[in-house]
């Protein structure tokens, strides 16, 4: 059979997958259903007392009114329910976003530590594969396929909900297509789709910390990658209380901690972004749309990062190869 | 044929002790090599210079290939099963099968499941749910399939009950073992893979203390069963080891002479188990 390095590249992806359906696949996928479940739960609840009570969950209070309102929205809010359903359908990639970021932090910290104390290390090196091609995949795995899927499940999950709001509200006379036709879903998906590239490009220098840590200590990687750069964080907060040094306390924690660990939580970079917020949903959606997440790309912490990551990760790959402790 | 592994001048240090010293060997194709040594005598060192997985000081040549360089491409012609169970638990057979046939171009993947439906392996079994014998099999099913000029075996066999083990080799002679191959083995069940060794290496310390072909070894060992008349006479012979079984003693000479040790009693070939013990006598002292 031929192998290419493209073929390999991809059995190597896949393998990670395999090894890693729980965290990749089933979080998020788990999450989306518990995220549902709970709506349902509160649709349900609601509808309940509202029934309980004698009153209709509406605006206006009656269902004649609602309906009117709805059909006598003026450009303003008629944007605003749509934002307010788009944000329903983020909400659920964003919660999935944070269990991601958990997920492609645990998942980094273990990618080149796991097989070696587990000894597994032996089979995998006993194949014609390069580590650059090891560690490689397991960049792509992190920092595409993860997020790759909790875009997807997190868009399914946000189609669910928006159906089941629309459903909900249809009872009280509301149409379900008047009210879909304001969402945007398929921007929604796209804005999130377009998100993975920057994602890859910002979380990269805590991948590459992650891999370096992963692929260098002997035992207890977590303690490494977390505990060092905090030690430093507080020697340097001390010396700086003496005074003997200048090193800027504030930008270490931000701009070297914060990207070393913390940057794998999506939506991190907007802390590069200039301009978030808004008066109204609307515009707040807008200023955290994908386009100007994009703006980030001017940063030169952005590029700063990737040029670190980079270096850690060659240093990763180079400990793959000659770290003999197996 | 040119050698399959040739090294000279070999040398490893860790730390504090020195795992190879100046090791000088060469492995024609078509031989099965034992390398027999006790504990920490550089064994794993040495076969991890020959995959590349340590680095060392001094020349080696596998296959063509420098193995500190060159190690992707060295890996296509090698195959090695380093311990027992060094397959990732969390992999089920059908997904390793997958993977190696994608990845390894000299995978027949029709032979490794003709092998596997031999065995009691599931597709779907995952090998933490796998015995140690059965993860062996699964093991050697996956290298037997793979077309590899060189297979290193580090102890495969460790821990495997009596049924497994010689199932292990039996395969590996009668359905993988060619001229075109050489396999290297280590293992301190000496007594298993006497028959089928051709060649002989004994390390200790880091330095190899013996280094020849079984016939080799046949004609310059040779063991005589002396009666206690002609004990002194064959003490004068310098014996390397002496011992006694049934008021009679049993003497292992090397390099003297068949027709002179005939002379002092019944002669037959040492074991190596025997010709080991004699060889490495004082190690651990």
């Amino acid at each position: 059979m031929k192998t290419s390095t493209a073929n390999t590249l991809f059995w190597l992806v896949k393998r990670e997958f395999w090894e890693h359906r729980g965290g990749f696949f089933w979080a998020p996928v788990v999450t989306g259903g518990v995220f549902v479940l709970l709506n349902i739960m509160g649709i349900i609840t609601g509808e309940v007392f509202g029934a309980r009570n004698g009153f209709n969950l509406s605006f206006g209070g009656s269902q004649n009114n609602m309906r009117l309102l709805s059909q006598a929205l003026d450009k303003q809010s008629m944007d605003t329910v749509g934002a307010g359903l788009d944000m329903v359908m983020y909400s659920s990639t964003m919660i999935m976003g944070i269990i991601l970021g958990f997920v492609v932090f645990f998942y980094c910290l273990g990618a080149l530590y796991d097989d070696r104390r587990d000894r597994s290390i032996l089979f995998w090196k006993s194949l014609p594969i390069s580590d650059t091609a090891t560690v490689l995949s397991k960049i792509i795995s992190a920092t595409v396929v993860a997020p790759f899927i909790t875009v997807i499940a997190g868009a399914l999950t946000g189609i669910l909900m928006l159906l089941m709001f629309a459903a909900a509200l249809s009872l009280h006379g509301v149409s379900v297509w008047h009210l879909l036709s304001l969402s945007h879903p398929l921007q929604v998906i796209a804005n999130m789709l377009g998100s993975i590239p920057l994602y890859l490009l910002w979380a990269l220098p805590t991948v590459g910390w992650l891999m370096l840590c992963s692929a260098w200590a002997r035992s207890k990687p977590f303690l490494w990658a977390v505990a060092l750069p905090i030690a430093v964080g507080i020697v340097i907060g001390w010396f700086d209380l003496l005074g003997t040094v200048n090193v800027p306390n504030s930008w270490y924690w931000r701009d070297v901690v914060a990207r070393i660990l913390g940057s794998v939580f999506p939506g991190s970079w907007f802390g590069e972004v200039s301009g978030i917020g808004g008066h109204n949903p609307a515009e707040l959606l807008s200023s955290l749309s994908v386009t100007r997440g994009y703006t980030a790309l001017a940063s030169a912490n952005l590029w700063l990062g990737v040029a670190a990551a980079i270096a850690m990760l060659a240093g990763a790959i180079w400990f793959r190869r000659w770290r003999d402790d197996s | 044929m040119s050698a399959v592994i040739s090294a000279s001048g070999l040398s490893k240090q860790y730390k504090t002790t020195l795992a190879l010293d100046q090791v000088s060997f060469q492995i024609e194709p078509g031989r099965i090599v034992g390398l027999i040594g006790p504990n920490g005598a550089g064994k794993t060192t040495a076969l991890k210079a020959i995959l590349g997985l340590t680095d060392f000081s001094g020349e080696l040549n596998v296959l063509g290939f420098d193995p500190r360089k060159q190690r992707d491409k060295l890996m296509g012609e090698v195959c090695f099963i380093a311990d027992v169970a060094v397959l990732p638990r969390w992999i089920r057979v059908c997904e390793v099968v997958d993977f190696v046939a994608h990845v390894h171009p000299r995978f027949d993947r029709a032979k490794c499941e003709a092998f596997l439906a031999r065995t009691k392996l599931q597709p779907n079994q995952r090998v933490r749910q796998m015995s140690k014998g059965m993860i062996v099999q699964l093991h050697l099913a996956l290298v037997m399939a793979i077309d590899a000029k060189l297979l290193i075996l580090d102890e495969p066999t460790l821990g495997l009950d009596i049924l497994y083990r010689k199932q292990f080799y039996q395969n590996l002679l009668e359905d993988y073992f060619d001229e075109n191959k050489t396999i290297i083995v280590t293992t301190h069940q000496v007594e298993e893979v006497e028959h089928i060794l051709s060649d002989l290496m004994f390390i200790r310390d880091g330095r190899i203390v013996l280094d020849a072909d079984m016939d080799a070894v046949g004609e310059r060992y040779i063991e005589v069963m002396v009666n206690a008349d002609q004990a002194a006479a064959a003490r004068a012979l310098k014996p390397l080891d002496e011992r006694q079984v049934f008021g009679k003693s049993i003497f292992l000479f090397d390099g003297v002479g068949r027709a002179q040790l005939e002379a002092l009693g019944e002669i037959r070939r040492p074991s190596i188990s025997d010709l080991f013990v004699a060889t490495m006598k004082g190690t651990y002292a």
